[in-house]
């Protein structure tokens, strides 16, 4: 009865053209597929359709210990694993009630906004793309390849280097660490200029993207659309500065806020947090203190029995952690809310009525991963 | 304001809600049949303003499933959490909230999806992410599946 709703919304428009964007669509950015109600090239009506890539991450996590479930939250947005691995890291270690050394706290914030900076480089670059600019592609890669360096001198592996355990850090950082953030930020402080030059001020780029799926305030907060997705509308929802975690209280630095709600704005809001990003990192690193990378842990983790709640802000918005445990060393229940799933439920709502060219536009500008959606 | 007023004013719009203590956040256990009273009071009176649900998850605890919500205040700066739990297995049904916050719609439908709890009244029960002719639902605790799962 339920499943009405839907076929009467198509049975009704029964001149529309039906057609699947997706799986396999290079714009989607992965295997979603949306099911689109034309009149003409108008979209009328989409139909997200998930699951191509859902692994079962939640009922994985039921059968194994706390430190492997680490490992599979790098699995679901691939592109600011870090601040995945974090969120579990900082659950369980607020739930054992465990004192992190300083050393710790500083070194996971400033390679979270590294993440932060290489996921917003890849959107950025596959952004340009998909409005049919080739070459920014190429830059973002390109500069991309030196932050994906610095892990890989560090910890051996470049995207999903798993570095945080509970506790502390599997590893301490390479002696050439400090020297090449600062090296790779006076690098791209004089690049960004060129990325704005390249896209943000190009008149082409300008006319696609201004005024293209507005969303209100009211919208975002409705639909819980979190990260500078929702930040681009004037929803202020930077879990850094709600509920500061890790050192960035330790940092000064601005939530970066817009009130357009259009495509351009939740592009500019990214290419401003990039600048932010590095002031983050350019205030923690040379200031990083001397100590232990770990909280000394007892060998088996076994949280007491009891509900946890961890936020914090990805690339893409909130995630958070929501563990169930009854004092055994694999939770009952732990559930993941991604900040992808409810960004993609709101594309229905701000991108129908444009045409199939700016839907792409639209679904670029929320920056969707999809494993983030299906888990 | 502050939890101890939330209580105050919860207990004077519905009966019979239970505040367990020593809780991360302010938790209440609503009975199911007035949860939707309450979430539509929460979110429109002007004093508590509860306009954003960050996290709607569904619980089998084993001998009850559970949903719980997740609910803040983007202006008020205070959070609660919602509690409903039924004892009913075989056919645990809910009312749906996805009218008071629209996010809901899709949390509900993965709840639907992978617990099997369905909701009263929501525009578009459907499977979210696994085939429609999937048989049981993979995230309670008496589901086997011999060739997928292996025990250990």
């Amino acid at each position: 009865m339920e499943q009405e709703v839907i076929k009467d919304i198509i049975i009704k428009n029964s001149d529309d053209y039906i057609i699947n964007m997706g799986p396999q669509h290079p714009s989607t950015h992965g295997v979603l597929r949306f099911e689109l109600c034309l009149k003409g090239e108008t979209v009328k009506y989409i139909i997200p359709h998930c699951g191509y890539i859902h692994r079962g991450i939640e009922k994985m996590c039921e059968k194994i210990t706390y430190p492997q479930i680490i490992h599979l939250t790098d699995r679901f947005d691939y592109l600011s694993a870090h601040i995945n691995n974090e969120a579990v890291c900082l659950a369980v270690e607020s739930a054992l009630e465990t004192e992190v050394p300083e050393r710790v706290k500083y070194i996971r914030t400033i390679i979270a906004e590294l993440n932060r900076l290489a996921s917003h480089q890849l959107w950025w670059c596959a952004f340009g793309m998909d409005l049919g600019a080739l070459t920014t592609f190429f830059y973002g890669l390109r500069d991309r390849e030196k932050i994906l360096d610095i892990f890989e001198e560090s910890w051996g592996s470049r995207l999903l280097h798993s570095v945080n355990c509970p506790g502390g850090l599997m590893n301490d950082i390479h002696p050439n660490f400090q020297k090449r953030i600062k090296e790779f930020i006076k690098y791209f402080r004089k690049i960004i200029p060129e990325y704005d030059q390249l896209l943000t001020n190009n008149v082409i780029f300008q006319q696609r993207a201004i005024g293209m799926g507005y969303m209100s305030k009211e919208v975002a907060i409705e639909y819980g659309v979190t990260g500078p997705s929702g930040r681009g509308s004037g929803f202020s929802c930077d879990i850094r500065k709600k509920q500061p975690y890790s050192a960035y209280s330790k940092a000064d630095f601005k939530e970066i806020l817009l009130t357009e709600g259009d495509t351009y704005a939740r592009y500019k809001v990214r290419i401003a947090e990039m600048w932010e990003s590095m002031n983050i990192i350019e205030q923690l690193v040379d200031n990083i203190p001397e100590g232990a990378f770990t909280a000394k842990m007892k060998p088996i983790i076994k949280l007491p029995a009891g509900e946890y709640y961890q936020r914090v802000e990805t690339a893409r918005g909130e995630l958070g952690v929501y563990i169930v445990s009854d004092g055994n060393k694999s939770p009952v229940r732990i559930k993941f809310r991604t900040p992808n799933f409810s960004n993609l439920f709101v594309i229905n709502k701000i991108a129908s009525g444009n045409k199939i060219a700016d839907l792409v536009a639209i679904s670029g500008s929320l920056d969707l991963v999809i494993p983030d959606i299906d888990r | 304001m502050t939890n101890e007023q939330l209580k105050e004013k919860i207990n004077s719009w519905v009966t019979g809600v239970e505040f367990p203590e020593n809780k991360q956040f302010l938790e209440a256990i609503v009975p199911s049949d007035s949860l939707k009273k309450l979430a539509n009071l929460l979110k429109n009176t002007p004093e508590t303003n509860f306009d954003y649900l960050y996290c709607l998850s569904g619980v089998d605890y084993g001998k009850q499933i559970g949903i719980v919500y997740h609910i803040e205040s983007t202006t008020l700066n205070h959070s609660i959490v919602l509690k409903v739990k039924t004892d009913n297995l075989e056919n645990p049904t809910f009312d749906t909230v996805c009218g008071i916050w629209k996010g809901a719609e899709w949390f509900e439908r993965e709840v639907f999806d992978l617990l099997g709890v369905k909701f009263n009244n929501h525009p578009d029960l459907r499977r979210l992410f696994l085939p429609e002719d999937w048989e049981g639902y993979p995230l309670r605790k008496n589901y086997k599946d011999e060739i997928n799962i292996i025990e250990r």
